[in-house]
Order: C-alpha cells, then structure tokens, then sequence
C-alpha cells in the first residue's frame, strides 16, 4: 500500500469525517436554502426577460447549475475512484457509491429542463447535437456506474470495476465543456468562461450565480448526509455480524 | 414591440421538477441518516446489555 498524503489521511477515518460533517452539515443546509430561495425569485420574478427568449430565459437558472452539478459530482466520483485505486482510501468507495445517483439526478434534470428549454426556443425537445449528446453519454456513465459498483457479491470487485469505469469515463467532461467550441453546434456557446467576461447582462448572471451556489451547497449537503448515514449503516453491519459471530462461538463452545 | 407567446407552462415544470427532485433528495438523505443512526444505537446497546450479561 502507497503512502497517503496528510489531509487524505486525515479524514480516511470515519470517525473524523462524521465529525466534520455534523459541523459542516447546518451550514451547507441553512446556506442553500437561504440561496436557494433568493435565486429561484429572483430568477422568475425579478430577473428580466431575453429580448429574444422572452420568459423562457428562466429555465436557464435550473437548467445551468445542474449542467455544472452533473459534471462536478462525476469530477467528484472520478477522484474517489483514484483514491480508492492508489490509496484505498476506505471512504472513497462508499463516498462512490453515494455520489453516484445524486449526480445522475443531476444530469436528468439537466437533460430534462434542456428539452422544456429547446421545445419552445428550438421547436423540438432533442437534438443529436455534440453538447446535447455528450451530457446523454454523462448520464448513461452514471448509470453504468450505479449499476456496476452493486453488480458484484464482492462490493470490493464492484468498487474497483466502477472506479475504473469513472475513470475511463472522466473524458466526457472536457468533450461537454470544449463540444460547442469543437464542433458547430445548435447549443449556444458558453456565457461565462474563465477567462473572458460574461455575455450575458449582470441582471441575469446575479440570480443564475446565486442559483448555483445554492444547488451546489444544497448536493454538498445530500451528499455529507447520505455518507454519514453510510458510515453508520455500515458499523452496525459490522456489529451484527460480529455479534452473530460471538454468538456462534458460545453455542460452539 | 414583438409577441411572444407564453411558455410559462414549460418554466413551471422545470422549476417544479427541479426543486421536487432536490427537496425528495434532501428528505430522503435525512430520514436515511435518522433511521441509520436509531439502528446502530439499538445494535450498540444490544451488543453493551450482551456483554454486561455475558460478564
């Protein structure tokens, strides 16, 4: 076994990491509900209207930080497949096992709120367009992921097989981001980059950077949430079967 | 001034179903995390009352 770095370390014990997450989890909570709450009025009731997209500009403000959710938890689910391959990180994989459906969440309603987009702007709910399509192949990796780490009797030959597929899978995120700058796409091209300034009007980047802090808290708390009830469901697992083991031993004895 | 027809429907659903799929996810976790925590409490105290009775 290599030797893993401090802050790895650090909170590969479950103990630690239940600590962290009690004190994180009221604030990523309050957090994104406070955001999410102004974004979402803001977006529908006070951002203005697209000279051209009329009201419809709106579905942008759920529609854009799913997009952004669905990569970021598969970047998520990439790494943990890294630490779990180099260092077998014992969190690694049941952190994997949980991010997997929340990012597959995530990539639906991405698909989903395009296609209630494109209907009205596009006139129809799909395209094989590349942007459109490379988020698809995100999904079908989630899937494939979901279903691969509980394919096996052995979760360990499981976690491994995904950990691979995650990996394997991670080059679909610069083919979304780079798709409408690679290939001549229907998909509009990118409104905020890192780089260059926004194109679009300050009035709707406010409630669109509000709504993605707030769906970004509200997953980092789905997410802490659901592995520390992992972690629990896990140590009373152990505890049975040790008991049932003990028990056996008395009767045998 | 240009008319443009009202696609209020299809901003209601997206807004719904995103906000409906967050708000079940959020629930979900939670009574996950309450249910696993109740259960591993029992499993600890079964296992203390086995090992105060064994000794």
């Amino acid at each position: 076994m290599r030797p893993t770095p401090n802050l790895l370390h650090r909170y590969a014990n479950p103990g630690q990491f239940l600590r962290l997450a009690r004190t994180l989890l009221p604030w990523l909570t309050g957090g994104a509900i406070v955001f999410l709450v102004v974004g979402v009025i803001w977006g529908l009731f006070i951002a203005p209207a697209d000279w051209q997209q009329g009201d419809t500009v709106r579905i942008m403000y759920v529609h854009v930080p799913m997009a952004w959710l669905a990569s970021s938890c598969y970047l998520g689910l990439a790494i943990c497949g890294v630490l779990s391959l180099v260092w077998r990180h014992p969190l690694a994989d049941l952190a994997a096992i949980e991010i997997g459906p929340v990012g597959a969440c995530a990539a639906a309603l991405c698909l989903i709120t395009g296609s209630l987009w494109g209907e009205p702007m596009w006139g129809t709910w799909w395209v094989w367009d590349a942007r459109l399509t490379s988020m698809l192949v995100l999904f079908f990796l989630y899937l494939g992921h979901i279903a691969l780490i509980r394919a096996f009797d052995e979760p360990a030959r499981g976690q491994r097989a995904a950990a691979i597929l995650a990996l394997a899978g991670v080059i679909d995120l610069p083919i979304i981001k780079f798709s409408v700058q690679w290939w001549n796409t229907l998909h509009q091209p990118d409104s905020i980059t890192l780089t260059g300034a926004p194109t679009m009007s300050m009035m709707m980047l406010w409630p669109l950077l509000i709504c993605t802090i707030g769906f970004t808290l509200g997953v980092a708390a789905v997410i802490f949430t659901r592995l520390s009830a992992a972690i629990h469901e896990s140590r009373a697992r152990q505890m049975m079967a040790r008991s049932r083991l003990d028990r056996r031993d008395s009767q045998a004895a | 001034m240009m008319h443009l027809p009202n696609h209020w429907p299809y901003i209601a659903a997206s807004y719904a179903l995103t906000l409906g799929c967050s708000l079940v996810l959020g629930v979900g976790a939670a009574l996950r995390l309450r249910k696993s925590k109740a259960r591993l409490a029992a499993v600890e105290g079964h296992a203390r009352r086995r090992e105060r009775s064994a000794s």
